[in-house]
């Protein structure tokens, strides 16, 4: 048992923090230090620039997309040497949030299921972040039961007219190409009438209009379909075979293994060391410092849950089940956090301004945010369904729609 | 990085899980659980030869000399067995005091003695109720002469010797605490069964008077030498939690395969699956801090103080959930003696005060990552 890299990963890892030191742009380094808990705040940039400038020279350098073959833009890195990529890159690995989506689910989804010519087309543009993608899967009713979506495609000679609606689309408003998940076929039941497509998110017809969230701000979007042409050369897999599709986008979504998700430990740590109580630091104080510690070990326990995975990795072994769990602790984690946080301030901590006591709101601001956290890329109760059915082994629920035709079956809400 | 045991020691693994499974069944458990005997004695005849007992003891002293990552791995597998012997108070407690205070002539007569499953040994810490502290040290040493009273002492009934913390001073400092090792056979000792919430581990009070004991390290040395032996003793007892976690979460698991209500198996309900898919989630984060318990234990690491407390409350935690929940799942059946849930439950809740409670813990931890953060 040792932390120490093979002397293949050590000279990997040593040409990567070379080329890192030698080309990173090193002026917005203490900016994107300090953005934590997901934000990043760029006083005088916007990311999706700079991102793209980053990503063009990581591209040119070699180190875009790096485990994906070389043919398609790639280095043909293996997965630990992607995991040492990323902790070399640290945190100018920020600044490829616009990519992520295009990244870990467009493209390992147009690699497996499109022809030759669209890989050799569209792939080396998205690892190059030339092309942005975004991933139009979920629907206002078709969340976690997205395979219940609405959105239609109906074939018009060589080519697929859509209609429908597409929610929660993040970078929708920026991107160039998106992965379309839509209703071939409502006669059939729900998983089988599905098919999988790509399209220019210019196309005529196509509406992005974002959403005003729960906590003010605007991330996602709305995507309206109007009879959107898109050709049949765009689809991706066989018509109707669209539900397997996606499980390979979503596959590639859980792998996708590294990026260190934000607990609100350190931040939690950093605040009640400072912040004096009626009777001195509230880190001196036995309940805080109860809370805190069952805290600090869950999200040690999340570190170290992704060194077994590196691990494995490391070996050429396949990760195991335990890296499933990690959304959902840090999820919770930072809503409880924020609450208590909160809690500490008294009466300012109903503040969101930029005010001494509540440390510039960033307690108010991840409380307000944490939801998100808890629904986006698969709901607590879902992720909760996951590891009981294919880690522990339990039955699926019983679907009553399960053999129902799409079009038989009852809806209602959003 | 290679954060995992190596296949050698997961092969001691499976070994030491396939000589439980056939030599520790919850059959044999309930022979210790029952009062029918005060521990197993034929399986603790059988840990030693199988090398289990000495498995971190040097082979000058008797053991097999292979080290501590390999006894975490035999650790786990005692706590997956709910085994009903004096493992933890031996080899996790007496045997780590030994091994960082003894002189080379305690090591000689207790080590191999240790090894072979002749001498038990324990750690006489408390008084009562309260933490680890050196304030709670009231038992008095004057010319290695012990006066006073330990209660709770793990295994103390069936022990051979204890080291004992006592007081040597009376400055407020940690310095006034001395340990002592103690023939539990010899004159001045008392021992006395009591009753505890997991029979299959024995808690004994020890009264000294006019007890002769020998010095077990520098005098004054004492708490210091008592702070690395809980380290370390907390990783040894989160492996332990984290087989007794795993092994209630499948009996959770199995139990919600197996049984039918409304016309269907009750693991189809997602109110039951969510139970146990957070059972999972907690001890996953009890096993990987554990990890890095072990890491740091068997490199003796400067890590070691954080990584142990860190294991410690998860592990504690992680074995309390998965103990309760796994009740839960099995419904009424689960609340009788004949199923074996009680058990788990039994040992995780002991396990959870056995040295010294989650919220002290929790304060340690808190006070090592200030150390940490400060340096």
């Amino acid at each position: 048992m040792n932390f120490d890299d093979t002397p293949q990963e050590a000279a990997f890892r040593a040409t990567a923090r070379k080329w890192v030191e030698a080309n990173a742009p090193k002026e917005l380094h203490a900016e994107l230090s300090k953005s934590s808990l997901g934000r990043i705040r760029l006083a005088h940039h916007d990311i999706v620039d700079v991102g793209k400038a980053w990503q063009k020279r990581k591209f040119e350098g070699n180190w875009a997309c790096l485990h994906w073959p070389k043919e398609y833009g790639g280095r043909g890195a293996t997965p630990i040497e992607k995991v040492i990529w990323q902790q070399e890159e640290g945190v100018y690995g920020k600044l490829t949030q616009p990519f992520q989506i295009g990244e870990g689910m467009c493209g390992p989804t147009v690699m497996a299921f499109g022809s030759e010519d669209a890989k050799r087309r569209y792939l080396p543009k998205l690892a190059s972040g030339e092309e942005i993608w975004c991933q139009l899967f979920s629907e206002p009713s078709a969340g976690s039961d997205v395979a219940g979506l609405r959105t239609r495609a109906e074939k018009k000679g060589d080519d697929w007219v859509v209609n429908g609606q597409k929610i929660w689309t993040s970078g929708a408003h920026y991107s160039d190409y998106g992965l379309l998940i839509a209703r071939t076929d409502p006669n059939v039941p729900k998983h089988k009438g599905l098919t999988m497509f790509f399209l220019d998110m210019k196309s005529p017809g196509v509406e992005v209009r974002p959403i005003k969230q729960a906590n003010g701000m605007q991330e996602f979007n709305e995507v309206y379909f109007t009879d959107v042409v898109i050709p049949d050369s765009q689809r991706l897999g066989a018509v109707g075979e669209g539900w397997s599709v996606s499980l390979t986008t979503l596959m590639n979504e859980r792998m996708s293994i590294g990026s260190r998700l934000a607990t609100g430990v350190p931040e939690m740590f950093e605040f009640c060391s400072n912040l004096m109580l009626e009777d001195g630091l509230a880190i001196d104080d036995p309940a805080v410092r109860s809370k805190l510690a069952s805290w600090a070990a869950k999200s040690n326990g999340l570190k170290f849950t992704s060194y077994r995975t590196i691990s494995a990795l490391s070996k050429g072994e396949r990760p195991g089940p335990e890296n499933s769990i990690g959304k959902l602790v840090s999820g919770m984690m930072l809503q409880d956090i924020a609450t208590y946080a909160m809690d500490l301030q008294g009466a300012a901590g109903v503040l969101t301004g930029n005010d001494e006591e509540t440390v510039q709101g960033q307690f108010q601001q991840m409380l307000l945010s944490s939801p998100s956290m808890r629904i986006a890329g698969g709901t607590d109760e879902i992720l909760r369904n996951i590891i009981a059915e294919r880690v522990l082994g339990l039955p699926g629920d019983i679907r009553v729609d399960k053999d129902v035709p799409y079009n038989k079956i009852p809806t209602k809400g959003r | 990085m290679n954060f995992d045991f190596s296949d050698d020691q997961k092969q001691l693994r499976d070994q030491a899980r396939k000589f439980l499974a056939e030599k520790c069944s919850p059959k044999a458990v309930r022979v210790v659980l029952d009062g029918k005997a005060p521990y197993d004695k034929e399986l603790w005849k059988g840990l030693a030869e199988m090398g289990f007992l000495g498995v971190a003891i040097p082979e000058e002293f008797g053991g097999a000399g292979a080290g501590h990552l390999e006894l975490c791995v035999i650790a786990e597998e005692m706590g997956r067995a709910n085994a009903p012997v004096p493992f933890s108070s031996t080899v996790y407690l007496a045997a780590e005091a030994l091994l960082i205070a003894g002189s080379d002539a305690q090591k000689k007569k207790w080590l191999p003695a240790i090894a072979s499953g002749e001498a038990i040994g324990t750690l006489a810490l408390f008084e009562g109720k309260g933490n680890p502290a050196p304030k709670n040290v009231k038992l008095s040493a004057a010319n290695g002469v012990l006066n006073g009273v330990k209660k709770p002492v793990p295994d103390a009934a069936i022990a051979d010797f204890a080291v004992v913390a006592a007081r040597t001073g009376s400055s407020g400092r940690d310095g006034d605490i001395s340990l002592f090792l103690v023939d539990l056979k010899g004159a001045g000792v008392a021992v006395k069964s009591l009753t505890n919430l997991d029979p299959t581990r024995g808690q004994a009070e020890i009264t000294f008077s006019d007890c002769k004991a020998e010095p077990l390290g520098a005098a004054g040395e004492g708490w210091s030498i008592l702070t690395q032996i809980l380290d370390r003793a907390a990783v040894l007892c989160a492996f332990e939690q984290v087989g007794g976690s795993d092994r209630a979460l499948e009996m959770g698991r199995d139990y919600a395969l197996d049984r039918i209500a409304f016309g269907r198996q009750i693991g189809s309900f997602q109110a039951v699956k969510h139970m146990l898919a957070d059972m999972y989630v907690s001890a996953t984060l009890a096993r990987s801090n554990s990890y890095y318990g072990a890491w740091a234990l068997s490199t003796n690491a400067a890590e070691l103080p954080e990584a142990a407390a860190a294991a410690r409350i998860s592990a504690t935690q992680a074995f309390q959930h998965c103990a309760k929940n796994n009740i839960q799942v099995h419904g009424g059946m689960g609340f009788t003696w004949e199923f074996d849930c009680h058990m788990y439950y039994r040992r995780a809740n002991a396990m959870a005060l056995g040295l010294g409670s989650l919220s002290y813990w929790e304060d340690q931890l808190i006070d090592r990552m200030r150390k940490k953060n400060a340096a």
